[in-house]
């Protein structure tokens, strides 16, 4: 895992200077960050180049940091010969929640987006149908954000804070 | 109608149109509730507009405020006719979160069960695909052993359906003589009745001419579309997560993975068929090797201590309390936990910032993603062809809409 971490390392620093954050291993899984801006260009090496060869996208999501000024898109790609996996992780602020789409390569992201749209408001630029799935399309809210509590946080007689509430 | 009236348009001017078809939400053919808005040139669907989300439950949003424990009911409702998997699953994510040793009984019994619930999936799926081309006889026949699979996991854990069996870290108790007796004649006796249902449609001429390129997908198209199970592997791609990265001990046994090789109906029926087949066969190797000792781990801040110590000891009644108002510590993590669910890969991805609930949970949801091929599937075929597209695509609204 290590190595193959490294050998992404390299190969993105020399092809796409200063777009790549930082790298980790999280519980033996390959993690790197890149710039929201370089995301699509990066998939597409690690989709096209012969050596990695990340052809299936076995999950897109979203998310929100927890200072709640950002969002991000976590992408897990799979190089099935080989059996490697990788994720992604890029980020970009709430006020202005742009992301180019990665429909184009992979058909499978289509729905997995208008999910990400529909629960973080994240906007995929390019995407073909980027309409709410899950939610009724009357929503005005994106309910995964933080700013939506699950339940009203106002209520006065179940004020048991020893419980974390 | 008047020879005048006929001849007032020209026949080559006509224009062609298109009729519309709303199949579903509720339709008894299509086995949940889906909504297909349909384009139809006679009986040749044009072109297929789904809506989903009828029974979106907001699991995502929920499992922010449920303590780890108490995300294992929601699991459960995820893919219903095979909810052990999705709980062990889940188990088994967290499992991998807090770095927790299981010991070997326990994953061999899980693998017991896991398997029970994937024959249980299976049944469903090709019964109702028999169904669907008017073999009633067959679908009433087996569906007795899913009941007989639900009447082990009764015995287990109490529920039939929405399961919720075992904890994080095993099972809440040993299982009885009673279910292993269950375990044993079903081994026995399920083989055969598999058996006599594929003699009635294997080679069935009239359910071969319905199902043989019935909603075909080839294999890129089926990798582009990230599919995964059964579905991928009857087009013809090996992949299969306990063999890909095997979890809870499946490297300890020796399956095959059935593939089939136009992705057609007939070939989802035949995978599926084999994987119940292959399934029989582990559960026989895990019976058969299974370990001695305790059928839970030694995870004191989650499993529940024995009711009696409850009563009668201090340390076993703080347990008790941390576990039930979900106060224990969870380390700070990113983990991706995937297992082999009855449809595909059925992932966690789990994000703690070491608070009482998990910071972030999202599911892979296998019908979510590879529901969304179904348009391409079916055009240009006819209406009833769509019908067993569906069932063979096994589309579970639950696990659909989250």
């Amino acid at each position: 895992m290590r190595e193959l971490l490294n050998q992404i390392e390299n190969q993105l620093n020399t092809k796409f200077p200063g777009d790549l954050l930082f790298t980790e291993l999280s519980y033996d899984f390959p993690v790197i960050t890149v710039k929201s801006t370089a995301a699509h260009k990066i998939l597409q090496f690690l989709k096209e180049d012969e050596s990695f060869n990340f052809h299936f996208l076995t999950d897109l999501t979203g998310l929100q940091t927890e200072d709640g000024q950002n969002l991000g898109v976590i992408y897990h790609v799979h190089n099935l010969p080989k059996n490697r996996r990788l994720r992604v992780r890029t980020f970009f602020s709430i006020q202005k929640p742009e992301i180019e789409t990665v429909t184009d390569l992979w058909l499978g992201a289509n729905w997995m987006e208008r999910e990400t749209y529909d629960f973080f408001g994240v906007k995929f630029l390019g995407h073909p149908n980027l309409v709410r799935i899950l939610n009724v399309d009357e929503m005005d809210i994106f309910p995964l954000r933080k700013e939506y509590p699950l339940e009203d946080q106002e209520r006065q007689d179940k004020s048991d804070k020893q419980f974390g509430r | 109608m008047s020879k005048e009236g006929n001849n007032i348009v020209p026949t080559d001017t006509i224009e062609k149109e298109y009729s519309t078809l709303n199949l579903g939400p509720t339709h008894p053919a299509t086995h949940g509730i889906f909504q297909n808005v349909l384009k139809m040139d006679g009986e040749i669907i044009h072109d297929a507009v789904p809506t989903i989300g009828y029974i979106h439950r907001a699991f995502e949003k929920l499992a922010e405020r449920r303590p780890y424990a108490q995300i294992t009911p929601i699991t459960d409702r995820l893919n219903y006719c095979s909810s052990p998997i999705n709980n062990f699953g889940w188990h088994m994510t967290v499992e991998k979160l807090i770095g927790a040793d299981i010991p070997k009984r326990v994953q061999y019994l899980r693998v017991i069960i896991m398997e029970l619930a994937r024959i249980s999936d299976h049944i469903i799926c090709n019964t109702i695909i028999g169904q669907d081309t008017g073999a009633t006889t067959g679908f009433l026949y087996l569906f007795q052993f899913r009941e007989k699979v639900y009447d082990i996991f009764e015995s287990i854990c109490g529920a039939r359906l929405t399961t919720n069996i075992g904890r994080i870290g095993g099972f809440e108790n040993e299982w009885s003589a009673y279910t292993w007796e269950k375990i044993n004649r079903f081994l026995i006796e399920f083989p055969k009745a598999l058996d006599e249902f594929n003699n009635l449609l294997e080679r069935n001429r009239i359910f071969m001419d319905r199902t043989v390129n019935c909603g075909p997908i080839s294999a890129e198209k089926a990798l582009a579309y990230s599919f995964t199970g059964p579905n991928l592997r009857a087009a013809g791609v090996d992949y299969d997560v306990r063999v890909a990265t095997p979890y809870s001990s499946y490297e300890d046994f020796d399956f095959i993975i059935p593939i089939g090789s136009s992705g057609d109906t007939y070939d989802r029926f035949m995978v599926r068929s084999e994987e119940m087949k292959q399934s029989i066969r582990i559960i026989n190797q895990a019976v058969k090797n299974l370990p001695s000792g305790l059928s839970h781990a030694d995870l004191p801040d989650f499993f529940l201590p024995p009711k009696e110590k409850v009563y009668s000891e201090m340390e076993a009644l703080i347990y008790h309390f941390k576990i039930v108002m979900g106060e224990t510590d969870i380390p700070k993590g990113e983990v991706y936990h995937c297992v082999e669910g009855g449809n595909g890969e059925l992932g966690f991805y789990l994000i703690s910032d070491g608070g009482r609930t998990p910071f972030r949970l999202h599911f892979r949801r296998p019908c979510f993603i590879y529901y969304q091929a179904y348009p391409e599937m079916i055009k240009g075929s006819m209406l009833s062809d769509a019908i067993l597209t569906m069932s063979s695509l096994n589309v579970i609204a639950g696990e659909l809409d989250a």
